[in-house]
């Protein structure tokens, strides 16, 4: 075999060609014969390397993995002489190639499982070759040669593979929902509308590895019998919404997305279409509403989507994170899928752990583990040795559960009966310094904030409850306020139109259950354990400790410490705004909050 | 562009990007460095340089990467050759000739062991 010492990647996205890349290879070429190098040095194509609107015709030079961009013909015969004969790197069109790195994400810890996460930070999300070198559209293959639909709906109801949006839906079945049903056109959409604050693990699968998604929705519709997809993704991620139009392009280029596809007969078209970024779009019928161009707001399901779903014709909706699962699935087999999960719950799920946990970040770990292990083990425990007080798992509609539930094994099912869900795969993590009720009263500004307003129950319900809790943290609190809101939360999840009404509820409830003894604290006594809610709380200096050096009563800025130089200094509570500044500089830590 | 109109096409594209990952990959591999300046060039680096890649061509050894460096300051010796193992420190030879390269490439490429009697102090 001939050995090359140095190759030549030159980039053939279609932009570089009509800015003459084919060109520039030939000329490359022939410089390379002319200085008696065309043994040595290797010109080879690539699909993309870097942003070919700002960097004209550019090239990648191995071994030095060094990057050559706005390259015009009469640059070939100096770049040849220079970098290729002399060994010179060609410092007029250098740019330094950047490294490939992922901040977000971290290496697995020791009970992960790195399904849909594998080729995240391990590929250029926007070259499509690099995908295809880790088996891309190969699974793609299998199905358009090898399988019927039918054997395709068949392989993913064995996985046992359901719906990772959160509601768990059998992902087979709901595609033969869709082949069975009657439309003129039938549409595969992809809910890439990530809400839930702090829920970021969809976003880095479009941003990280795009034809996964990609393939995963073909080999979808190629199953339900559809031509025309839509991804759904909110404008709040510019990056993602950029990477997936370009890996569309280069499927398309490639042959992967268009008519015909692999020579099968079979076609598909898919196209991104943005969200302003209303949380409620993405439930399912908001969502195809603002595909449509209407207002986001959900409606009453029956019919649904599967029936008449987007433009009155059958559709389906799956998240990010189970098209991204199907590949997978097509290539190592049901059987595989299947063993790694727990139950009725197969394969993995990501979560995106926040709070008061050591390593927060993305991870994905196998159904069936505990709550305890993805806390303890892989979120490396509680922050500066704090004791752990609740998880909230979900997204603002999950619910809090202590710590008895800790050594649940997670699945769906186990979650709902805990009091909670599974969501998109929001994980908080809470420390002993967290008041559960002032919590609930966090995600319920935000659901309140979100709610759409076109059902009652879930407009004025949730403004209600907001009100109570605020009441409470406020010392305001009333012993009926308890009744209250258990009462506002079932009628607000019996007789909500959709999930996020139906969901409002969940924190709100399932603090009053766990955590109960510190409502009643706020409400009878006027005080907060965790000593947070402002209103309950005072700051008072400890006589004794108080060496009277009067830096608190110098930083306060509302002047409300008095005393004498060397004598203990006292806190009007008149005057205090409870800003916490002279306990956080107190030297002798003699500010006591109670 | 390649366009993909069957599963084979589709393998085939396959074998290549895996080609080009495998041009990527730098590390555990072992360099081999011909200095290419002016004085290099004229004392017959290219010569040396082409002898390294016939041996490693005609041998069909792997997990070499041949560079090329400028002028790196010590004229006298061209043409100059470091090998450098993976994890090691570099090593420079001078005055190497295409006899030469067959023992440094043997001995200390593919052998470990340093060719004392070539090696120059840098």
């Amino acid at each position: 075999m001939a050995y090359f010492r140095s190759h030549v990647l030159v980039s053939v996205d279609p932009v570089c060609v009509e800015k003459g890349a084919y060109k520039l290879i030939d000329a490359l070429q022939d410089e390379l014969v002319k200085q008696g190098l065309v043994d040595e040095v290797q010109v080879l194509e690539t699909s993309r390397i870097g942003d070919p609107e700002t960097e004209g015709i550019d090239l990648m030079v191995y071994p030095e993995a060094v990057h050559y961009t706005n390259l015009t013909l009469d640059d070939v015969p100096y770049l040849v002489e220079e970098h290729f004969l002399k060994g010179r790197v060609a410092e007029r069109y250098i740019r330094e190639s950047e490294a490939f790195t992922d901040e977000e994400l971290s290496a697995p810890q020791s009970k992960e499982v790195r399904i849909v996460l594998k080729n995240i930070g391990e590929i250029d999300p926007l070259n499509i070759e690099e995908y295809i070198a880790r088996d891309g559209y190969m699974a793609l293959g299998r199905v358009l040669t090898e399988m019927s639909p039918e054997d395709t709906i068949q392989e993913v109801l064995k996985s046992g593979l359901r719906g990772r949006g959160g509601a768990g839906f059998p992902t087979g079945l709901k595609w033969r929902f869709i082949r069975n049903a009657d439309g003129d056109e039938k549409y595969m959409i992809c809910n890439a509308d990530e809400g839930d604050p702090g829920a970021f693990a969809n976003r880095r699968v479009l941003e990280g590895d795009p034809h996964s998604v990609i393939e995963g929705m073909i080999i979808a519709a190629y199953a339900a019998g559809s031509n025309k997809g839509y991804i759904y993704c909110r404008a709040e991620y510019p990056i993602a919404v950029r990477t997936m139009k370009t890996a569309i392009e280069q499927a398309r280029n490639f042959g992967l997305l268009g008519d015909d596809i692999l020579g099968s007969g079979f076609s598909f078209e898919l196209e991104v279409r943005m969200g302003a970024g209303a949380f409620v779009c993405g439930e399912e019928t908001a969502l195809m509403a603002s595909i449509e161009g209407k207002r986001g707001e959900p409606r009453p399901r029956p019919p649904f989507p599967a029936q008449k779903g987007l433009w009155e014709e059958p559709s389906n909706i799956n998240n990010v994170e189970t098209y991204a699962n199907v590949p997978q699935i097509i290539l190592n087999g049901a059987d595989w899928f299947a063993d790694l999960g727990y139950k009725k719950s197969t394969g993995t799920k990501t979560f995106s752990m926040a709070g008061d946990v050591i390593n927060t970040g993305l991870i994905e770990v196998p159904f069936g583990i505990t709550l305890r292990e993805i806390i303890f083990d892989v979120g490396g425990g509680i922050k500066e040795d704090k004791k752990f007080k609740a998880v909230q798992t979900g997204g603002p509609m999950g619910g809090c559960l202590p710590e008895a539930f800790l050594d649940l094994p997670m699945d769906y099912e186990a979650l709902a009966e805990a009091g909670s869900i599974l969501g998109s795969g929001g994980l908080v993590v809470m420390d002993e310094d967290t008041c559960m009720v002032d919590i609930a009263r966090f995600f319920m500004e935000f659901t309140q904030d979100e709610s759409c307003g076109k059902c009652t129950p879930c407009r004025v319900g949730t403004r209600r409850i907001l009100e109570i809790l605020t009441g409470i943290c406020e010392g305001k609190g009333k012993p009926e306020d308890i009744d209250t809101l258990r009462n506002l939360c079932d009628q607000i999840n019996e007789n909500s139109l959709c999930g996020l009404g139906k969901g409002a509820p969940n924190p709100v409830k399932s603090t009053l259950e766990h955590f109960l003894d510190e409502y009643e604290a706020h409400i009878y006594e006027k005080r907060c354990p965790a000593k947070v809610c402002k209103s309950l709380i005072r700051f008072e200096i400890i006589d004794g400790l108080c060496t009277g050096c009067t830096l608190c009563a110098r930083n306060c800025p509302v002047d409300a410490i008095t005393g004498e130089r060397r004598q203990t200094h006292v806190i009007d509570p008149d005057i205090c705004i409870k800003c916490g500044i002279c306990e956080q500089i107190c030297p002798y830590d003699a500010i006591e909050i109670k | 562009m390649p366009t993909v109109k069957s599963l084979d096409d589709l393998k085939k594209i396959r074998e290549e990007a895996l080609k080009k990952q495998q041009i990527k990959e730098t590390s555990g591999k072992t360099e081999v460095i011909v200095g290419m300046g002016t004085v290099g060039i004229a004392a017959g680096a290219r010569e040396t340089l082409k002898a390294i890649l016939d041996m490693i061509e005609k041998d069909n050894l792997s997990d070499i990467i041949v560079r090329q460096t400028g002028n790196i300051g010590l004229d006298s010796y061209e043409p100059i050759v470091q090998v450098v193992l993976p994890g090691q420190e570099k090593v420079t030879y001078g005055k190497v000739n295409p006899e030469m390269v067959r023992r440094i490439m043997k001995e200390h490429v593919l052998g470990g062991e340093i060719v004392k009697e070539y090696q120059v102090e840098s």
